[in-house]
């Protein structure tokens, strides 16, 4: 036995490799590859078509001086603290409420999912009309008797975002919700047994041991959740354009509208490239803790 | 892209069926999807469609906002139609130098449309190294204020004759429960409002000063400030406007809601089709009634490069369809534009237009925003003005402080 030859690392489950470098060449070629393209080429004159004439930082000075842009970033830090912070709330007191063996549940769990089932195309216009003084929710109140109701915030500058996020929420809220109760199904029944023999109440029980328990769930939500506030573009096309005025801007769509309206490819390369700063921010110190931790524990 | 492809997908689909057909297949695409302009590219198609070739509508709906990026991404993505209707801008002159833009100047030269065409101006902006790349179809002038006449009769007061008396007016229309500005949401529109502001208002020398000479210091003096003070009256004469359409802000004139619009002149296709006369019912004033300048540029055919001689010949054959006299006349009576040839029978033409025409040849002509700055520089300037339309809190020194740094990195 001891003489046998071991097979080389390289050929070990040779197979899977060779299925594996399609993807692997697409991943590298199109999502490192194209990346690199365009942080490069943010640092050039580029208009409609590319060309290399440097230009430095440019491009940047010129981005973070465009009010445009800075109301696109308030926008996407409201809308996406608030979207992460009540998606993964909400998500989880549902999950919690369904949990606790009600009868329907599958009823419930297919209506909360629902809105997850619709496009943000549809999600957009639906709350359009909705939140619609004329036709929607205050206009149904106010004829309830009480006239002085007001809900629009979609024609309010300052409000426009939130309603945006209301929109947001339903969408994805269950979502999250199910994930959520997958993993509270994950978790032991003896926990549960062994924390009521111990006379701990419900809410301690689900703070300090199931929410713990649950982390990788919780991982994969926030990751989930994370990268759809990052990509919010369709639902603020359908729901309000970015309008009123520029109030309800995200930088997806500026990142469009510069590449492809004002034909200024390197402004919105530069914009892109900021975008992917910010979510490497976000990724390197959770990947630090994620896997840094565990080595030294 | 993400939002592009979709829809090429749809065009793609929606074209399909048509390529089983035998003569040439030419694909058009053009953002002329309003009432009237429907009506008027149907003319130009029918006549194509006497010529033996299939004209493929590729209409795109959501104006040139939407469709000019459609189009160009189309022809740099090496999916070229087989023609298109564009407007004379810088932005096609990047894809003529890229070589993307099918050079006529042979054909113009057999049907010798250098003595024809009027003003040649039309033919200059396309031009590019003594070589022509479009076929120039129409001429639209922006600088123009509509007035619904019996809001102002009806109601006892005096039609405005400019700016200063249409603002005095506004008070009045307000207690009446009327708006005084009809104004389509849309970013494009309200840039053509600022700017016929900024023509009208300011004069030839202030927008050339500005747009032309990218003078900074002066997009920060005093001049430019009227204009802005302008911008405020107009702010507030637009509030209760929430219409997104320019064919929805022409309703509201005609319908009474609203007292006037800003537009250009291929707003009074829809004024017509509400049964209005134009003249009487509506009344303009070009250049506000304060400078009476107007840009000369309009719609033009442009012809993406083919290697497919079906093709090349259907795009001779559109080409010559354009220009035909009969298309000139018919197609522009229906679009609410004047003809590009100088020897049609104009005879048909409204009040309006012939004061347009009359302004052409005294020589009152500038050229328009799109051709004296890039597409990115007039998108600065959208974003602001878009921004400042909409929010009443934006000083107009505040956005003027904005303007002059826009204009001082112009291009």
């Amino acid at each position: 036995m001891a003489h046998t030859v071991r097979p080389s690392r390289l050929l070990k489950n040779l197979n899977a490799k060779i299925a594996a470098v399609p993807m692997m060449l697409t991943a590298v070629v199109v999502f490192f590859g194209f990346t690199l393209w365009t942080v490069i080429f943010s640092f050039t004159n580029s208009r409609m078509l590319p060309r290399s004439e440097w230009v430095g930082f440019e491009q940047y000075e010129r981005l973070w001086s465009t009010r445009r842009w800075l109301v696109s970033i308030e926008n996407l830090a409201i809308y996406g603290f608030l979207m992460l912070v009540l998606s993964l709330v909400l998500g989880f007191l549902l999950a919690a409420l369904l949990d606790q063996r009600i009868r329907f549940e599958d009823g419930f769990r297919t209506i909360f999912l629902y809105p997850y089932a619709v496009s943000f195309i549809v999600t957009g216009l639906v709350w359009q009309w909705l939140l619609d003084p004329e036709y929607g929710l205050q206009k149904a109140v106010r004829s309830l008797g009480f006239t002085s109701f007001t809900l629009d915030p979609l024609y309010d500058p300052n409000l426009v975002i939130y309603g945006v996020l209301i929109a947001g929420l339903w969408h994805g809220s269950g979502l999250v919700m199910c994930l959520m109760l997958a993993g509270l199904r994950g978790i032991d029944e003896d926990v549960w047994k062994a924390s009521r023999v111990d006379g701990i109440p419900a809410w301690k029980t689900y703070l300090f041991i199931v929410i713990p328990m649950m982390r990788p769930v919780l991982v994969t939500t926030l990751v989930l959740v994370t990268a759809g506030i990052i990509k919010l573009y369709d639902l603020i096309i359908a729901q309000t354009g970015g309008g009123p005025g520029i109030a309800s801007e995200v930088p997806a769509k500026f990142v469009f509208d510069a590449m492809f309206v004002s034909q200024n490819l390197a402004q919105g390369f530069a914009a892109s490239t900021m975008m992917l700063v910010a979510v490497i921010f976000v990724i390197i110190p959770w990947a630090y803790l994620e896997f840094g931790g565990k080595k030294n524990g | 892209m993400q939002k592009v492809c979709p829809m090429l997908l749809g065009l793609a689909m929606a074209a399909g069926p048509f390529h089983a057909a035998q003569a040439a297949d030419l694909e058009v695409t053009h953002w002329w999807t309003a009432g009237a302009e429907a009506a008027a590219i149907r003319v130009i198609a029918e006549a194509f469609e006497k010529t033996g070739h299939n004209w493929i509508d590729g209409a795109i709906a959501g104006a040139g906002g939407v469709a000019r990026p459609l189009i160009s991404s189309r022809i740099t993505g090496g999916d070229p139609m087989g023609a298109t209707q564009f407007t004379h801008s810088n932005a096609m002159n990047e894809l003529i130098e890229a070589g993307y833009i099918r050079d006529v100047t042979a054909l113009a030269d057999a049907g010798g449309w250098r003595e024809v065409i009027f003003p040649p101006s039309l033919l200059d902006s396309c031009t590019s190294e003594s070589k022509l790349y479009c076929v120039p179809s129409n001429i639209h002038s922006q600088q123009w204020l509509w007035l619904n006449t019996s809001v102002f009769l009806d109601n006892g007061l005096a039609v405005p004759t400019n700016w200063p008396e249409f603002v005095a007016a506004a008070p009045k229309l307000r207690e009446l429960g009327i708006v005084p500005l009809a104004q389509g949401r849309q970013a494009w529109q309200q840039q053509v409002t600022f700017n016929v502001l900024m023509v009208g208002l300011g004069g030839p020398e202030t927008y050339l000063r500005v747009y032309r000479d990218h003078d900074a210091e002066f997009a920060a003096g005093p001049e430019v400030a009227e204009v802005f003070a302008a911008a405020v009256h107009a702010r507030d004469m637009m509030v209760g406007s929430n219409v997104q359409e320019w064919n929805l802000a022409a309703r509201m004139v005609t319908d009474g809601a609203a007292a006037g619009q800003i537009m250009g002149d291929w707003v009074q296709g829809e004024f017509e089709q509400a049964g209005k006369v134009i003249g009487t019912d509506i009344a303009c004033l070009p250049g506000l009634g304060v400078h009476e300048y107007i840009t000369a540029t309009g719609d033009a055919f442009f012809f993406p490069v083919s290697s497919d001689a079906g093709t090349v010949e259907a795009q001779d054959a559109l080409a010559n369809v354009l220009l035909s006299p009969e298309v000139q006349v018919e197609f522009n009576r229906a679009k609410g534009a004047l003809p590009v040839r100088s020897d049609v029978d104009i005879s048909g033409v409204s009040p309006c237009m012939k004061r347009g025409l009359e302004i052409l040849s005294s020589g009152n002509v500038i050229e328009s925003v799109n051709t004296l700055v890039s597409p990115d520089t007039l998108g600065r300037v959208t974003d602001l003005v878009v921004e400042f339309f909409s929010d009443t809190s934006f000083t107009p020194e505040e956005a003027q402080e904005e303007f002059a740094k826009i204009i001082a990195t112009a291009d």
